[in-house]
């Protein structure tokens, strides 16, 4: 499988007054045309890898890698403006909530073509379909409506596929989803989730799928990197993640309530700090 | 005795053209001691209920009834000393410039106890946070020590049923599993009543007997946890929930 994301002893810093801190501490990670899932609980740095790879840490923080390429680009030596080219064209990312990553005082309209022409320089008839077009691929009825409302007159399922749609119009190579349904609903969550498959298998693309739930990880992506404390603790197949021998992982696992199988007391994770020592695995393919 | 009945329960919002109804002809039964769970997506009405029990929406009718009394338009005295509600965001639920100290003691006070001190130094143990916590503010705690200091709090007037409003939701698996352990025993030691509302039903399924399914307001469903458990749910709507949480199936 050839790489599309090159990913090498990744590190992400930020100064306080006790000294650096690093939040991703020397990660290493390809990614194909595949859906490559990351969790880890808050704090684990799973954003701020996904964060990295867009450039988009503000300074102070700094990012630091060995290697960071895609296709062969080398990303941290791009100046500001060729980044500007890379993200949103060839890497997209799609946050938590809706909420707070559409503006709500545009139209949707205004935002998708916005996104649209800006990397392609198309003409605005041309963007207007091209948008009507991706919100029909998302699933969204009635998409005229859709293009003349603002933000606050969807709901968070609508919204969420309003920005794939937009995230989506550019035809990324890579799309990194941070925890792209964890503000749904469990049944919008299933239609979104089948939205993102169908086009991610559809085109081609390779996603990064950043969440704290591993069942729907487990179930939604080819493989899995599990993060503590900024490092990879243990990378497996997805459907191999039940499999997990990292006691981290098993912890994590044991700590979920079943509706399956019921237990008269969760496991509490018991934390060894040695796993925030060890050096990260690599997860390079 | 905390029984609690609920029965032909509505709940709207708003007047005329722009009335919303959150709760449709709601009915359902908590025996003393037991825990109740109420699951459905957001905006199926299940938070309202629990807000309208406690007296924070004003516009219901039908009964409600705690332990044989009657809600009226006013709480009865001492309903807050019996009835406590845990909430869904501890970043949002606690005061960020009082310290736990105060937080409690000034609930204690509210209530009327005078052995402040004592009291503070046992609900703190109870719920599993050690002395030193005692002067902390809100930023100086994590999420879920700051869910334990909304459970203190709502423990601090001794009350015999606790309302828990999505009281995980925004907590890591990890410390969720702490927290529902520390419920479960608080429940199991101090005799306590749980009316819980949740989305995760498996969480509704560790922690209570019974579960209505909410839609659109209405209760579609009410059933024993083994039936959950069995995967044999009576309404489509349940069955699609069911099958929802258990992890994404690509033709579902």
């Amino acid at each position: 499988m050839s790489n599309l994301l090159d990913v090498e002893n990744l590190t992400v810093t930020f100064p306080t007054r006790s000294g650096d801190f690093d939040a991703v501490r020397g990660l290493s990670f390809t990614l194909g045309k595949e859906r490559l899932g990351i969790v880890g609980e808050s704090g684990s740095g799973k954003s701020m890898t996904g964060r990295a790879i867009l450039r988009l840490i503000r300074p102070p923080g700094r990012i630091t890698a060995d290697r960071m390429d895609l296709h062969g680009q080398d990303l941290l030596s791009l100046s500001e403006n060729e980044m500007n080219s890379v993200r949103g064209q060839k890497i997209s990312m799609i946050m938590q909530d809706p909420k707070f990553s559409l503006n709500p005082v545009m139209r949707i309209s205004e935002q998708i073509i916005e996104i649209y022409r800006f990397h392609t320089g198309a003409s605005k008839k041309a963007a207007w379909d091209k948008a009507i077009e991706m919100l029909n691929a998302v699933s969204i009825r009635d998409p005229e409506r859709v293009m003349r409302a603002y933000p606050h007159e969807m709901s968070g399922g609508m919204g969420q596929r309003i920005m794939i749609a937009m995230m989506l119009i550019t035809e990324p190579e890579i799309l990194i989803a941070d925890e792209p349904t964890s503000a749904l609903d469990v049944s919008v969550q299933t239609s979104v989730l089948t939205i993102i498959d169908r086009l991610v298998k559809e085109r081609g693309m390779g996603l990064i799928f950043i969440s704290h739930d591993l069942n729907l990880v487990a179930s939604f992506c080819d493989r899995v990197l599990i993060m503590y404390a900024g490092r990879i603790v243990e990378t497996c197949a997805a459907d191999k993640l039940h499999e997990a021998t990292h006691p981290y992982t098993r912890g994590l696992l044991n700590s979920l309530p079943r509706i399956d199988a019921p237990q008269s007391r969760l496991e509490a994770l018991v934390r060894d700090p040695a796993w925030s020592t060890a050096p990260s695995v690599s997860a390079r393919q | 005795m905390s029984e609690l009945e609920f029965d032909h329960l509505n709940v709207w919002f708003g007047e005329n053209e722009d009335r919303v109804d959150a709760v449709k002809n709601a009915g359902f039964t908590v025996p003393s001691g037991a825990s109740f769970g109420l699951v459905g997506e957001s905006g199926s009405g299940k938070s309202t209920i629990l807000r309208a029990l406690v007296g924070l929406v004003p516009t219901w009718s039908g009964t409600m009834k705690v332990a044989g009394v009657p809600m009226g338009k006013k709480r009865p005295r001492g309903f807050y000393k019996d009835v406590q509600m845990v909430f869904q965001d501890p970043y949002a639920s606690l005061h960020p410039r009082h310290s736990v100290d105060q937080v409690l003691s000034e609930t204690l006070k509210l209530h009327g106890f005078d052995d402040i001190e004592d009291r503070i130094k046992q609900l703190l143990a109870d719920v599993g946070l050690g002395p030193a916590f005692r002067f902390r503010y809100p930023h100086q705690l994590s999420g879920g020590q700051r869910q334990r200091v909304a459970i203190a709090r709502a423990l601090a007037p001794e009350p015999s049923v606790l309302l828990l409003d999505e009281p995980t939701s925004a907590l890591d698996v990890s410390v969720q599993a702490e927290v529902l352990n520390l419920l479960a025993d608080l429940r199991e030691k101090q005799h306590l009543t749980y009316l819980m509302v949740s989305h995760n039903l498996a969480v509704v399924a560790h922690m209570c007997e019974r579960v209505a399914v909410m839609q659109n307001g209405e209760i579609v469903e009410v059933m024993s946890v083994h039936e959950m458990r069995a995967m044999n749910p009576a309404h489509p709507y349940t069955k699609h929930l069911l099958e929802s949480s258990m992890g994404y199936k690509p033709n579902a």
